[in-house]
C-alpha cells in the first residue's frame, strides 16, 4: 500500500518539531528517512502511526485519510528503538500477541508464529523467555513481532541503533532480504547513511522537521541537494563559492604518483578494497579522493591529480 | 478484575438502599453503646414472643452512642435508645430526646432509680463503680486493705492506686463522683490532692487501669493492688477464672462505691414505636432482668430477681453507696472535670 | 510533555476517575463536611483556647516527626536485606512485618507495657517505640521494594571508584531510593500524626494529641464546635504534610528499570551473610517481644501452657451475639469486600493519575488518612439519614469505612507500578491492534500485577484490623474480630483476658496469611 503524509506540522511548547514535513512511500518500496538526531524523525514515525497528535497535514494511506483513526485501527506495523518487547510474555505470546488482538483463531496464530520465527532464523524458541534474549534474538523478536499482523505499512524506527558492528551488519542485510521478499511498504527511521543507503529503495533526508531531499542512493550521492545535505552524506571536497557550493565527489578525482605531481598526500586510510587519501594542493586546499588495489600512493608521495567534470556538480550552500 | 469490583460494590449498594418501610414493621432496633450485651437466648425469646426482630445498633462508648442520638434527634437510628447513666443524664433530658413511656413492669422497681419522673427514661440496670482490691497482695505484706476513701491518702498505701481519668472514662468519672458526693467542696479538691502526693496513677480507661496494672486482675502482671472498678467484679473474677474457686481473689471497699443506673427510652420519631414500647416492657421484664449480671455484669433493677450464683455468693451490694443528683452532676460535671485535672494531671 | 503518549482514551480516563471520585466524595468528604459544617454552626463560644490547640498540634507534629525517625532507623536495615538479597523466607518476613500493622492497637499496647523496661511507659519515648513498632511494615515494604527495583551496576560504579560502604551508602544509595523513602516517611508520619489508641493507651491522660482531643471533645464533652475546628486543623495539617511531601517525592522521582529486579537479588556472601543474619536476628527480637508477650497470655492457663483460650473461638459465650469464629469469618467477608472497593478506587485513581506528574492531586488522595474516625462516624449518622442514602446501620459501611483507610494504600502502591510501566510497551501493542481498554488489560495490569498483589495484601490487612472507624458502623449482630477482642478485654477476669490474647493472635496469623497469599497471587515478577 502506498504511504503518504503531507505537509505534517507538530509543535512542541512553541518549537515545531515538526514543520510540514512530507513523504511518500510507494506500495512495496522501503524508504530510508535519514537524519541527525532531534531533527523530528522520530516525531515524524510516531505522528503517521497516529501516537502524536497533529498540529497540522495529513497522513493517507492509498488515498484514505487516517485522520481520526486512532492507532489500534491504523493497522501500521512499528518496530521500536528498544524493542519494547513484553517482558510478562514468551517469544511466542510477543510474536502472535498482533494476531490475538484481532481476534486470530488460536491454531493459525501458532502456524503463524512457528512461520514468523522460521523467518526470522528463531526455529524452536517460541517458549523462551524474552528477558534471557541476546540483543540480537530480541530484535529478530521485535521484527517477527511487528510484522505477524501483516501490516500494510511497516515503520522502522533506528531497530539497530544499539547492535554491535558485525551483529548490525547481518541484520541489515537480512532485514533488506524480509522486506523484499515480503514485498513490504517500509519506512525505515535512520541517522546512519550506510544503513540508510543500503536498505532504502529511496532516501529521504530530513532536517529541523522538513523533508529537504528524497532521491535514490545514487542521486543522492551524485546530486545532494545542498551543501548541508553533502556534508551531512559523509561527502569531502564541499566547498564555498558565494551562494553556493561546490561539490567534487572523491572517486571522481584521479590519483597518480608524480614528483611533479601539484599536490601532495597527508594521509592514507584503509577501509577494505579502497583507500582513502587526504591530499593538500600547491594552493593548500585539502581535497579527499578515494582509490582502489594496493599499489596505491602513501603519506609524502607528490602526486597529480585528474578530475573527472561529471564528479563536480555546483548546488546551493543550504546553510 | 477492578471493574468487576466496582460493579460489584454499587450491586451491593444499591441493594442495600432499597427502602423496605412497606407494610408492618417486623423489626425494633436497639441504639445502644458497645458494651451492651444480651444473651442468645434472651433475645431469641423477645424474637419469639413479640414478633420481631431485634436489630442492635452500637456507636461507641456511652458518650459517643449518646452523641450520636442527639445528632439524629428527630430523624433517629432507631426506636430505643439503652445506655443514659446519671452522669448524662441532664444532658440526654434537656435535649428532649425521648417519648415517655411507663412500662408495667416499673411497679417493680424502687423508687431510688426511678430518675426521670416523666418518664421518658426508665431505669433498667445500676452498677456500682468501687475500689477493687487484691487480697492476695495485701495477704502477702500483711497490710490490711483500705476500707474507706480517707485511708487512700495514708503512707503505707502510697503508690498502690490507679484509676481512670474521669474526662475519658465512665468509670473514673464516677469516682471522682464519689468523692465529691463524700467530702463536698472543697473537701474533694484536698482529698485529690493528697492523692496525687501519695502517687497515684491516672490511665486513660478501663482496660488500661484494671487489665494492665491492677495486680488482682486474673491474667495480669500489673503491679497496683487497688483499682477504680466495679462490684461486679469479684464475681466476675470467678466466673472468668478458667477454673473453680471458692474465694474470690479481689474485694470491694463497699465505703468506695457510687451508685450509676442506666435507663433507656423510646427516641422521638421511631419508626416502630409499638415496638419500641415492647421492648421496653421487656427490658423491665424478669427474664431480662435476670440475665443483666452475667451478660453485662451489672445489676437488674426490678425487685426480687434472683441473683446468679457467683453473684450471690461474691458480690457486695453496698447498702447506701455514694449518689449525687443527675441534676447537680450535669451543672458541674465539666467544672469537676477541669479542676480535678488541673489538681492531678498538671 | 506529549499529550498522547498513553494511549488511553480520555472518556475512559475520566470514567476512570468518576468512580474513585464519587466514592470519595461520597463516602469521606460529604459526611465530613456535614458533620464539621454542623459542628461550626453550632452556638456558643467554645472553651478551647487557641494557645491548647496549637500546643497540641505542635506536641502533635513533633511526636509524630520523631516517630518516623524511630520507624526509618528500625526499618531501613530490614528494607536493605529483603531489598537487595535472596535467601529462603524472604517473603515470610515481608508478610510478617505486616503483624504489628494489623494488630488492634489495645491489645498490642498492653503487650507493649508488659515488656517496657521500668516506668517507661505512659511517656513520649513508648509513644515513640509503639508508633515505630506498629509502622516498621511501611518502611520495610516501601522502601525494600523499591530498592529491589534499583539495579546493582551504580553502587558496583561508586565502588571501583573508590567509595567506602558508608560512602556509597551516603552519596549512592540513598539518594536513589529518595522516592521511596519521602513516600514511606510521608505514610508513617500520618499514620503517627492521627494515631489513637497507641496515644490514649501509651501517652496516659497527660498527653494529647489532635486525634485523641477530637475524640474527646466530640465524644465526651459534646463539644462539637471545637472538635470540627481541631478536625480542619487536623485535616489541613495532614494536606499541607502530605502536598510538601508529594513535591519532595515528584522532584526526585527518577528512572528506574523494574526489570532488572531479579538479578538485584541475589544469596548474601562473605561478611554480608553476617550482617543480614543479624539485622533479620536484631528485628526479630524488636518485633518479635510485644508478639510473644501476646502468644504467651494466649497460651497461659490456670492449669499451665496449653491451648484452652483457643477454644474460645467455637464458644457461645454471654459477650457476643456470635462465637469468635463468626466474627472472624465476617472479618475475612468484610475484609474481602474493603479490599475490592480500595483496589477499585486506589487501582482507578492510579490508573487515572498515572499520565500525570506526582504532583499534590497524588497528595489528595492521601487525605482520608487524615479524617478523625470519631467525626466520620458521626458524619456517617447525619449525611446518610434519608433515601436514597439511608445507609445508617447498613452492615455496608463497614467495609466502606475500612475502604477509605486502604485505598491511599493501594494508590500509593500501585501508582508508581502503573508509572513505570515504560510508554512504548503500550504503544507497541496499540499498534498491534490493542484497544486502550485491551492495553491496560493485556499490558499494565499483567505489569501491575505484583504491586496489586502487595496492595491487596496490605489492604486486606488494613481492614482486617480496622477498629477505629469500625466500631462506629459495626452491628451487634456481625462483630469483626476487633471488635470481640475489644469486648473480651473490656470484661475481667483471667478467662476473658486470655481468650483476647488467643483471639489476636488469630487476627495476626490471619494477616500474615493474607499477606503471603498476596504475595505468590501477584506473580512473580517485580519485587514489593
Amino acid at each position: 500500500m502506498r504511504l503518504r503524509a503531507e505537509e505534517l506540522v507538530v509543535g512542541f511548547d512553541g518549537t515545531a518539531a515538526l514543520a510540514g514535513a512530507s513523504l511518500d512511500v510507494a506500495a512495496g518500496e522501503t524508504l530510508a528517512l535519514l537524519g541527525p538526531s532531534g531533527c523530528g524523525k522520530s516525531t515524524l514515525l510516531r505522528a503517521i502511526a497516529g501516537l502524536q497528535r497533529l498540529d497540522g497535514g495529513r497522513v493517507l494511506l492509498d488515498g484514505r485519510d487516517l485522520g481520526g483513526t486512532p492507532p489500534h485501527r491504523r493497522g501500521i506495523g512499528l518496530m521500536f528503538q528498544e524493542h519494547a518487547l513484553f517482558p510478562h510474555r514468551d517469544v511466542a505470546g510477543n510474536v502472535g500477541f498482533g494476531l490475538r488482538m484481532a481476534g486470530t483463531p488460536r491454531a493459525e496464530i501458532a502456524r503463524s508464529v512457528v512461520e514468523l520465527l522460521g523467518l526470522v532464523g528463531l526455529d524452536g524458541m517460541g517458549k523462551r523467555s524474552v528477558e534471557t534474549l541476546s540483543g540480537g534474538e530480541q530484535q529478530r523478536v521485535a521484527l517477527a513481532r511487528a510484522l505477524a499482523p501483516g501490516p500494510p505499512v511497516l515503520l522502522l524506527d533506528e531497530p539497530l541503533g544499539s547492535l554491535d558492528r558485525p551483529l548490525h551488519d547481518r541484520l541489515l542485510d537480512e532485514l533488506g532480504e524480509v522486506f523484499r521478499r515480503l514485498q513490504q511498504t517500509v519506512l525505515y527511521v535512520t541517522h546512519d547513511v550506510a544503513e540508510a543507503f543500503a536498505l532504502g529503495d529511496r532516501v529521504a533526508v530530513m532536517r529541523a522537521g522538513r523533508i529537504v531531499q528524497t532521491a535514490t542512493p545514487n542521486e543522492l550521492w551524485s546530486r545532494p541537494a545542498n551543501g548541508w545535505v553533502a556534508r551531512f552524506l559523509g561527502l569531502a571536497n564541499v566547498e564555498p563559492l558565494g551562494e553556493s557550493v561546490r561539490i567534487t565527489r572523491p572517486e571522481a578525482i584521479g590519483v597518480e604518483r608524480s614528483p611533479a605531481g601539484e599536490a601532495t598526500v597527508i594521509r592514507a586510510e584503509r577501509s577494505g578494497a579502497v583507500v582513502t587519501l587526504t591530499l593538500r594542493d600547491s594552493a593548500g586546499r585539502e581535497l579527499e579522493a578515494v582509490v582502489a588495489g594496493v599499489n596505491v600512493p602513501a603519506p609524502g608521495d607528490r602526486v597529480a591529480l585528474r578530475i573527472d567534470p561529471a564528479g563536480v556538480v555546483f548546488v546551493p550552500a543550504g546553510d | 478484575m477492578v471493574k468487576r469490583l466496582v460493579l460489584l460494590g454499587f450491586v451491593l449498594l444499591s441493594v442495600s438502599c432499597g427502602g423496605d418501610d412497606a407494610g408492618e414493621p417486623t423489626e425494633v432496633v436497639l441504639v445502644t453503646h458497645d458494651s451492651f450485651v444480651v444473651s442468645k437466648p434472651v433475645r431469641a425469646a423477645f424474637e419469639q414472643e413479640s414478633g420481631l426482630r431485634l436489630r442492635i445498633l452500637q456507636s461507641g462508648d456511652a458518650g459517643a452512642a449518646l452523641n450520636r442520638a442527639l445528632l439524629t434527634k428527630g430523624n433517629p437510628e432507631g426506636d430505643v435508645f439503652f445506655g443514659v447513666d446519671n452522669n448524662l443524664l441532664s444532658r440526654a433530658l434537656a435535649e428532649d430526646l425521648f417519648e415517655p413511656y411507663e412500662p408495667p413492669g416499673l411497679d417493680a422497681v424502687p423508687d431510688r432509680y426511678e430518675l426521670d419522673p416523666e418518664h421518658g427514661l426508665i431505669p433498667i440496670d445500676h452498677g456500682e463503680v468501687c475500689l477493687n482490691v487484691d487480697k492476695g497482695w495485701f495477704a502477702e505484706r500483711r497490710l490490711a486493705p483500705p476500707r474507706s476513701l480517707d485511708e487512700l491518702s495514708d503512707a503505707r498505701y502510697r503508690g498502690l492506686l490507679v484509676v481512670e481519668n474521669p474526662a475519658t472514662s465512665t468509670p473514673g468519672l464516677a469516682f471522682l463522683l464519689a468523692t465529691v458526693a463524700r467530702y463536698g467542696e472543697p473537701g474533694w479538691q484536698e482529698l485529690w490532692r493528697k492523692l496525687r502526693a501519695n502517687d497515684v496513677l491516672v490511665v486513660d480507661g478501663w482496660e488500661a487501669a484494671y487489665t494492665a496494672e491492677f495486680s488482682g486482675a486474673g491474667g495480669s502482671n500489673g503491679t497496683r493492688p487497688i483499682v477504680v472498678s466495679y462490684a461486679s467484679s469479684p464475681p466476675a473474677e470467678v466466673v472468668f477464672a478458667g477454673k473453680p474457686l471458692d474465694e474470690a481473689p479481689t474485694a470491694v471497699v463497699e465505703d468506695s462505691c457510687f451508685r450509676q443506673v442506666e435507663l433507656a427510652g423510646v427516641l422521638r420519631g421511631a419508626q416502630n414505636e409499638s415496638g419500641a414500647r415492647t421492648l421496653l416492657d421487656f427490658m423491665l421484664s424478669e427474664r431480662f432482668q435476670a440475665d443483666l449480671p452475667l451478660s453485662m455484669f451489672v445489676f437488674p433493677v426490678r425487685d426480687g430477681v434472683e441473683l446468679p450464683e457467683a453473684f450471690r455468693r461474691f458480690a457486695v451490694v453496698p447498702e447506701r453507696p455514694l449518689e449525687l443528683s443527675p441534676e447537680e452532676i450535669g451543672s458541674n460535671r465539666d467544672r469537676w472535670i477541669r479542676e480535678w485535672t488541673s489538681i492531678v494531671l498538671r | 510533555m506529549d499529550v498522547d503518549r498513553a494511549p488511553l482514551g480520555r472518556l475512559q480516563l475520566a470514567a476512570a476517575a468518576a468512580i474513585p471520585i464519587a466514592f470519595l466524595a461520597i463516602f469521606f468528604v460529604y459526611p465530613l463536611a456535614t458533620i464539621v459544617g454542623r459542628g461550626l454552626a453550632e452556638s456558643g463560644s467554645s472553651t478551647f483556647a487557641t494557645g491548647e490547640t496549637l500546643r497540641i498540634a505542635w506536641f502533635t507534629t513533633w511526636q509524630a516527626a520523631l516517630s518516623t525517625a524511630l520507624t526509618l532507623a528500625v526499618g531501613l536495615p530490614l528494607a536493605w536485606v529483603v531489598g537487595r538479597f535472596a535467601f529462603r523466607g524472604r517473603s515470610l518476613v515481608l508478610a510478617l512485618v505486616l503483624v504489628p500493622f494489623v494488630l488492634p492497637t489495645l491489645v498490642v499496647a498492653t503487650a507493649f507495657v508488659a515488656v517496657l523496661p521500668g516506668r517507661l511507659d505512659r511517656s513520649v519515648p513508648a509513644i515513640l517505640l509503639a508508633h515505630a513498632f506498629f509502622n516498621v511494615a511501611v518502611v520495610v515494604r516501601v522502601v525494600g521494594g523499591y530498592w529491589a527495583g534499583l539495579g546493582r551496576t551504580t553502587e558496583a560504579a561508586a565502588t571501583v571508584l573508590g567509595a567506602g560502604p558508608w560512602r556509597r551508602l551516603r552519596e549512592v544509595t540513598l539518594p536513589q531510593l529518595a522516592p521511596a523513602l519521602a513516600a514511606a516517611s510521608a505514610l508513617t508520619f500520618l499514620f503517627s500524626f492521627t494515631s489513637f489508641g497507641v496515644v490514649v493507651v501509651l501517652g496516659g491522660p497527660r498527653i494529647a494529641t489532635l486525634e485523641t482531643e477530637i475524640y474527646s471533645q466530640a465524644a465526651r464533652l459534646f463539644d462539637l464546635r471545637t472538635a470540627a475546628v481541631l478536625s480542619l486543623v487536623q485535616l489541613g495539617a495532614v494536606a499541607a504534610i502530605v502536598v510538601v511531601a508529594s513535591r519532595l517525592e515528584g522532584r526526585l522521582l527518577g528512572g528506574r528499570s523494574s526489570e532488572t529486579a531479579r538479578r538485584v537479588l541475589r544469596r548474601p556472601r562473605g561478611r554480608e551473610r553476617w550482617l543480614v543474619g543479624s539485622v533479620l536476628g536484631s528485628s526479630a527480637v524488636l518485633l518479635g517481644l510485644p508478639l510473644a508477650a501476646l502468644i504467651r497470655r494466649s497460651l497461659s492457663t490456670p492449669t499451665g501452657i496449653g491451648l484452652d483460650h483457643y477454644r474460645v473461638l467455637r464458644r457461645e459465650t454471654s459477650i457476643l451475639l456470635v462465637t469468635p469464629l463468626e466474627a472472624a469469618a465476617n472479618s475475612l467477608l468484610f475484609a474481602t469486600l474493603a479490599t475490592g472497593l480500595a483496589l477499585a478506587v486506589g487501582g482507578l485513581l492510579a490508573l487515572a493519575l498515572a499520565r500525570l506528574r506526582p504532583g499534590w492531586l497524588d497528595a489528595l488522595v492521601l487525605l482520608p488518612l487524615g479524617g478523625s474516625a470519631v467525626m466520620l462516624g458521626f458524619g456517617f449518622v447525619i449525611a446518610f439519614d434519608e433515601p436514597p442514602l439511608e445507609l445508617r446501620g447498613s452492615a455496608l459501611l463497614v467495609p466502606v469505612a475500612q475502604a477509605l483507610v486502604a485505598a491511599p494504600f493501594v494508590f500509593r502502591i500501585v501508582a508508581p507500578a502503573i508509572r513505570s510501566v515504560r510508554v512504548e510497551l503500550r504503544e507497541a501493542a496499540a499498534l498491534l491492534g490493542g484497544s486502550p481498554l485491551r492495553v491496560r488489560r493485556e499490558i499494565d495490569l499483567p505489569l501491575v500485577a505484583r504491586a496489586l498483589g502487595g496492595a491487596a495484601g496490605f489492604a486486606f490487612a488494613i481492614a482486617l484490623g480496622e477498629f477505629g472507624a469500625t466500631i462506629f458502623v459495626a452491628q451487634a449482630d456481625r462483630p469483626t474480630l476487633p471488635v470481640a477482642i475489644f469486648r473480651f478485654l473490656g470484661r475481667p477476669g483471667a478467662e476473658n483476658q486470655g481468650s483476647a490474647a488467643a483471639l489476636a493472635v488469630v487476627l495476626a496469623l490471619l494477616a500474615a496469611a493474607a499477606a503471603l497469599v498476596a504475595e505468590r497471587a501477584g506473580g512473580r515478577r517485580s519485587p514489593l
